[in-house]
C-alpha cells in the first residue's frame, strides 16, 4: 500500500516523496581475494566512484545555487536590510528598492487560489474515490493528471486571449456594478488583474490537490470504512467520520503543496496579473507577484543594486517555496506512516 | 426516527450532488482550455507550420519549426546533463546509500525540485551567460537540466527499490561484479519503471518557459548551434501571445496545440510503459 | 535490449556533439538585443537582408531597451538597441568604448481604445499628464471633452497602460511628460523605468498595444508603427506651439529639423517638445549600441556591411512603417562613424 501511493504519485511527476527513507540497503560485496580481485576491485571502485560523483553532483548544483544567489542579493540586502520587505517603493530610477508589494500579490494570489481550489480538489478526489463507478474514476483521475501537465505558458495563453478578456467584459463589471461598493471590488474592470491571476492558480493547483488528495484517500483502511458503515451511516456520514479525519493532515499536506506550485508559478501569472505594483484590496486591480517581477525585470536591470534586488527576491522566493513544500511534505508523510502501520 | 433518516438521507443526495458539481468544476477548465486550443490552433497547423519560421510581425503565414528543433536540441542536451546525474545518483542512493550524505543528496534533491523553474533560468543566467558573454541553448539546456534531474533522481531510486533484494542477490551470489549487477540486473529490471521517469521529465521540461528567458533569449531564425541563443515553442508561445499581431496569436495557438500533443503523447508512452511493468 | 539502449544513447551523444560543432554552417550569427520601439522595422530590415547576404543572420531578441543597454554593457550580445541613449555614468561603466548609431527616429502615439471614437482625439499636454497621474480618471471629463466638441465620449473610467519593462519608448515619454509638467517632473521623473501613479504593465511595445487591443477604454503609449500596423486609433497631441498635431512622418521630421542642425558627434539627443508649428512633441532617434572595437573581425566586418546598407536602402522601407528616415546630414555623420567600427 504504502509502496503503492509512492509509486503513482512519483509516475505522476508530481515530486512526492516519503521522508525520511527506511533504508534498504545491501551492504556491497566486493571479493577481495583471489585472481580475480583485482579485475573486480577496479570495475566496482570505478563504478562507485562514478556513482558517487554524480550524487555529490547533486549537492555541488544546490551549494552553487545557493551561494550563487546569495552573493548576487548581498548588495541589496546590505542596503535595505529588513525595510526590503517592508517597502513598497520600487523606484529603479532612484535607486529605492521595496519588495513588499511583490510579497503582497503572491501571497494573496496564492492564498485566495489555495481557499478556492480546495474545497473542489476534495470535492472531486471523494467523487473518484467514494462515488463513481470504476469505469468512470479511471477516465476522470487521469483526465485530471493532465490537467496537471499543461505547462504553464499554455494557461497563460488561454489566460491572456480567451479568459482575461472574458473577465473583463461579463464577471468584472458585474462584481464591480454589484458588489462595487466592497472594497474587494473596487475600481474598474481591468481584465488582467488580481481576480484572472487567481482562477488561473485555482485552475493550476487543482489538479494537484486532486491527486495527492486522491492518494490519501485511497490510503485510508478499509476496515474504517466498513466499521462505520456497519453502524448504519449514511454515504457522506462514512466519509465525515472516518475518511476525512483520519486523511485530514494528507490532505492539508496536499493542499500546502498545491499553494507552494501556486507561489512559484511564473509565466501564467505574469500573462494575466496586470504587471502593476500596487497593494490594493481590490480584486480588480492588477497586481505583480515574485516570479512576474523577475521575469518582466531580470533581464534589464541595468544597476548592480537593481540586479541584486531582483535577486534576494529569488531568495526570497526560494525560501518561501521551500518552506512550505518541507511543511507540505512532512503532513504527508504522517499520514503514509500511519496508514502504512494499519490494515 | 423516520424523519432523522429522511434528514440524512438528503443530506447525503446533497453532499453527493455537491461532489459530483465539484468534478465538473475541475473538468470544465480542462474542457475550455482543449477546446479552445484545438479551435484556434487547429486551422493553423499545416505544413507551413512545421517547416517555416516566423515572419516578422504583419506578415501572414510562417511557422515555429526553428522552435520545435531548438526546443529539442535543448531538451537533448539538458537529457544529456540530466539523465546520467539522476539514474547514476539514483544507484548511488541505493546502494551505497544510508549515510548522512545520502540523506544530504536526497535533501538536495527535494530543495531543487520545489525550486520555481524562473530561478534556474536566473541561476543559469549568472553562471553561465554573464561569465561566457554571450546567451545560449548551453545555458537554457543547464537550466532546463536542473529542473530534471530531481524528477529522474527520485522515480529512478523509488524503481530501483522495487527491485526485489533476493535477485541482486541472486546475481551477486554467482560472482557477477557490483557494478555489473547494479546495470544488468537491478537497472535492467527497473528499466521500464525508470523511462517512464525519463519520458515524464522529458514532458515536464519540454514546456517550461521561464527557465529560457535569460539563457537560451530566442531565436527568429534556424539555429543549432549550442552557444548561440536558440528559439524554443514556449518563448514563442510567450512572445506571439503577449503581442498585438492577430498572425502571432494564430501561431501561438498552434504551438500550443503541437506541444500539448507531444506532451500528452510522451504521458501515454510513459504510462505504457509504467502498465507493461505491473502486468 | 540493453546494448541497444546503449548503442542509441552513443548515437544521441554523437548527434549533440554534431550539432554543437555548430553543423556545417559558415554563416554568422550576429545577436542583437533591445528595443521594442525600432523592432517592426528591424525585423523586416534583418528578415529582408538575410536574403541579400545569406551568409549572415541577425537575430534581434526585443526585449525592451532597459535590456539592450544591459545586455550590450555585460557583452552577452553583439549590438544592443535602445531609445534611450546612456548616461554618462552607464557610457564610462562599459567596458569599452561603446557607440551610438541612430538607425530611423520614431514617434510615440498616444493609442486608445475607445469605442465610438476613431483618430484624432485631442490630448493637451497637461490633460495627457493629468491623465497619467491619475488626475483625471474618467473618459468624459470636462477637460477632454473640452478639446473634442464633437466626439461622444463614454462616462467610463480610463484604464491606463504603461511598460513593465525597462523601456525607451517609456524614457521618451516620461521626458516629454517631465518636460510639460513640473508636477510629474518633480514627483516621478523620466527614465525607462518609472514610478508610475496608475495604471497596469504590459511587456514591451508589442505588450501594450496588445492590452490596448483587447481592452475596452484603455489608453497608452506605444511607437507609432504599433498603432499603425494594428489599425489602433491614436491622439493628436498639442506641441510647443499650441497646435494639435498628428503624429505622422512629415511631423516626426518636423521635430528633428531644428535639433538635427545641432547634431552632436554622439548623437545623444533628445527630440521631445522640438520647435516648429508642425511637430510632433514625442519624438525621438532609435539607436543601435555597437561597440568601436569589435573582438570578433569577422563579425564587425558583416555588422559593417549591413549598417552601410541599412543606411542607404533599409531608410527607404521606414516609410512604409510611418518611421522617419534620418535627416540627410544625419546620415552623412552616421556614414562617417560606421567606417570607425573595426
Amino acid at each position: 500500500m504504502q509502496t503503492n501511493v509512492h509509486t503513482e504519485v512519483e509516475a505522476s511527476g508530481l515530486g512526492l516523496d516519503s521522508y525520511p527513507q527506511t533504508e534498504t540497503t545491501l551492504q556491497p560485496v566486493t571479493k577481495t581475494t583471489g585472481p580475480e580481485a583485482g579485475k573486480r576491485l577496479n570495475g566496482d571502485a570505478l563504478f562507485r566512484y562514478l556513482t558517487t560523483f554524480f550524487a555529490l553532483s547533486i549537492l555541488a548544483i544546490l551549494a552553487l545555487m545557493l551561494v550563487e544567489m546569495t552573493s548576487e542579493s548581498l548588495p541589496a540586502i546590505r542596503k535595505f536590510g529588513w525595510q526590503f520587505v517592508t517597502g513598497s517603493n520600487w523606484d529603479a530610477v532612484q535607486g529605492d528598492f521595496g519588495a513588499l508589494p511583490y510579497l503582497w500579490g503572491s501571497v494573496i494570489s496564492s492564498v485566495l487560489a489555495l481557499l478556492l481550489a480546495t474545497p473542489l480538489s476534495i470535492g472531486a478526489a471523494l467523487f473518484i474515490t467514494e462515488i463513481a463507478p470504476k469505469s468512470l474514476s479511471g477516465m476522470i483521475a487521469p483526465l485530471i493528471e493532465l490537467l496537471a501537465a499543461i505547462p504553464s505558458v499554455i494557461y497563460g495563453l488561454w489566460g491572456v486571449l480567451v479568459m482575461a478578456p472574458w473577465l473583463q467584459s461579463t464577471v468584472e463589471p458585474f462584481l464591480s456594478e454589484r458588489f462595487g461598493f466592497l472594497p474587494f471590488f473596487a475600481g474598474a474592470p481591468y481584465g488582467v488583474s488580481m481576480l484572472a491571476a487567481v482562477f488561473i492558480l485555482m485552475i493550476m493547483v487543482v489538479p494537484i490537490i486532486t491527486s495527492i488528495t486522491k492518494e490519501v484517500l485511497l490510503a485510508v483502511p478499509q476496515s474504517q470504512k466498513e466499521a462505520a458503515i456497519a453502524l448504519g451511516a449514511t454515504r457522506w456520514e462514512m466519509i465525515k467520520m472516518s475518511i476525512l479525519p483520519y486523511g485530514r493532515s494528507g490532505i492539508l499536506g496536499a493542499a500546502i503543496l498545491g499553494l507552494g506550485r501556486a507561489v512559484g508559478e511564473t509565466m501564467a501569472v505574469t500573462m494575466v496579473i496586470g504587471n502593476a505594483p500596487k497593494i490594493s484590496l481590490s480584486l480588480l486591480s492588477p497586481a505583480y507577484t515574485m516570479p512576474s517581477v523577475i521575469a518582466n525585470e531580470f533581464a534589464e536591470a541595468t544597476s548592480k543594486l537593481h540586479s541584486s534586488a531582483l535577486m534576494e527576491i529569488g531568495l526570497i522566493l526560494l525560501v518561501v517555496t521551500l518552506v512550505i513544500n518541507a511543511l507540505a511534505r512532512l503532513l504527508i508523510w504522517s499520514v503514509s506512516r500511519d496508514s502504512g502501520g494499519a490494515a | 426516527m423516520t424523519g432523522a433518516i429522511g434528514f440524512r438521507k438528503l443530506k447525503n443526495h446533497t453532499m453527493t450532488l455537491l461532489m459530483f458539481g465539484a468534478t465538473a468544476a475541475v473538468l470544465v477548465p480542462l474542457a475550455l482550455i482543449f477546446f479552445h486550443i484545438v479551435k484556434m490552433g487547429l486551422s493553423s497547423v499545416n505544413l507551413d507550420f512545421f517547416t517555416q519560421i516566423p515572419k516578422p510581425p504583419g506578415e501572414a503565414g510562417g511557422g515555429m519549426a526553428n522552435g520545435m528543433l531548438g526546443s529539442g536540441i535543448m531538451i537533448a542536451v539538458a537529457s544529456l546533463i540530466g539523465l546520467p546525474v539522476g539514474i547514476f545518483g539514483a544507484i548511488y542512493l541505493v546502494e551505497y546509500g544510508g549515510s548522512k550524505l545520502s540523506t544530504a543528496i536526497r535533501f538536495a534533491a527535494d530543495v531543487l525540485s520545489g525550486t520555481p523553474s524562473i530561478i534556474t533560468g536566473m541561476v543559469a543566467y549568472t553562471l553561465l551567460v554573464v561569465p561566457l558573454k554571450g546567451f545560449s541553448a548551453l545555458a537554457g539546456a543547464v537550466a532546463l537540466s536542473l529542473i530534471m534531474i530531481p524528477i529522474v533522481l527520485r522515480t529512478t531510486e523509488e524503481q530501483l527499490k522495487l527491485v526485489p533484494g533476493t535477485l541482486r542477490e541472486a546475481s551477486l551470489a554467482l560472482g557477477v561484479p557490483l557494478w555489473r549487477t547494479c546495470l544488468k540486473v537491478t537497472l535492467r529490471s527497473a528499466l521500464s519503471g525508470v523511462l517512464t521517469g525519463v519520458l515524464l521529465a522529458i514532458a515536464r521540461v519540454a514546456g517550461e518557459t521561464a527557465p529560457l528567458l535569460f539563457t537560451a533569449l530566442g531565436n527568429q531564425f534556424w539555429g543549432s548551434k549550442l552557444t548561440a541563443p536558440m528559439a524554443a515553442i514556449p518563448l514563442q508561445i510567450f512572445n506571439f501571445a503577449i503581442s498585438p499581431y492577430e498572425d502571432w496569436h494564430r501561431l501561438a495557438w498552434a504551438g500550443a496545440l503541437v506541444l500539448v500533443s507531444v506532451m500528452f503523447c510522451l504521458s501515454l508512452t510513459a504510462r505504457y510503459f509504467g502498465r507493461a511493468r505491473h502486468s | 535490449m540493453f546494448q541497444r539502449i546503449r548503442k542509441g544513447i552513443v548515437a544521441v551523444a554523437a548527434l549533440a556533439a554534431f550539432v554543437a560543432a555548430g553543423t556545417a554552417h559558415a554563416e554568422t550569427l550576429i545577436n542583437g538585443a533591445g528595443a521594442t520601439f525600432p523592432y517592426p522595422l528591424y525585423s523586416k530590415w534583418f528578415a529582408e537582408y538575410a536574403k541579400i547576404d545569406p551568409g549572415v543572420k541577425f537575430n534581434y531578441q526585443s526585449i525592451g531597451s532597459g535590456g539592450g543597454i544591459k545586455q550590450i554593457s555585460a557583452q552577452t550580445v553583439d549590438f544592443g538597441a535602445s531609445d534611450k541613449f546612456l548616461s554618462d555614468q552607464e557610457l564610462t561603466a562599459a567596458p569599452a568604448k561603446l557607440l551610438h548609431i541612430p538607425t530611423v527616429m520614431g514617434a510615440v502615439v498616444v493609442t486608445y481604445n475607445l469605442p465610438g471614437v476613431a483618430k484624432g482625439l485631442k490630448l493637451s499636454s497637461e490633460v495627457l499628464a493629468d491623465v497619467y497621474e491619475g488626475k483625471i480618471a474618467s473618459w468624459n471629463d470636462a477637460r477632454i471633452a473640452k478639446d473634442n466638441a464633437g466626439q461622444k465620449l463614454p462616462a467610463k473610467p480610463i484604464i491606463v497602460v504603461h511598460r513593465s519593462d525597462g523601456s525607451g519608448t517609456t524614457s521618451i515619454f516620461t521626458d516629454y511628460l517631465s518636460s510639460v509638467s513640473p508636477t510629474w517632473a518633480q514627483s516621478i521623473g523620466k527614465g525607462t523605468s518609472v514610478k508610475w501613479p496608475v495604471g497596469l504593465g504590459g511587456k514591451g511595445n508589442e505588450g501594450v498595444a496588445g492590452q490596448i487591443k483587447t481592452t475596452p477604454y484603455t489608453i497608452g503609449y506605444v511607437e507609432l508603427a504599433y498603432a499603425f500596423e494594428n489599425k489602433l486609433p491614436y491622439a493628436f497631441l498639442k506641441n510647443r506651439e499650441g497646435h494639435f498635431v498628428e503624429p505622422s512622418i512629415a511631423s516626426t521630421t518636423a521635430a528633428a529639423a531644428g535639433a538635427a542642425k545641432q547634431m552632436p558627434a554622439d548623437y545623444r539627443i533628445s527630440l521631445v517638445n522640438q520647435p516648429g508649428k508642425n511637430a510632433y512633441p514625442i519624438v525621438g532617434f532609435t539607436w543601435l549600441l555597437i561597440y568601436q572595437d569589435q573582438k570578433d573581425k569577422a563579425k564587425a566586418k558583416k555588422l559593417v556591411e549591413f549598417l552601410n546598407w541599412e543606411l542607404k536602402q533599409g531608410q527607404k522601407m521606414a516609410g512604409k512603417l510611418l518611421y522617419a528616415p534620418l535627416p540627410a546630414n544625419v546620415a552623412k555623420m552616421v556614414e562617417k562613424t560606421v567606417k570607425s567600427i573595426r
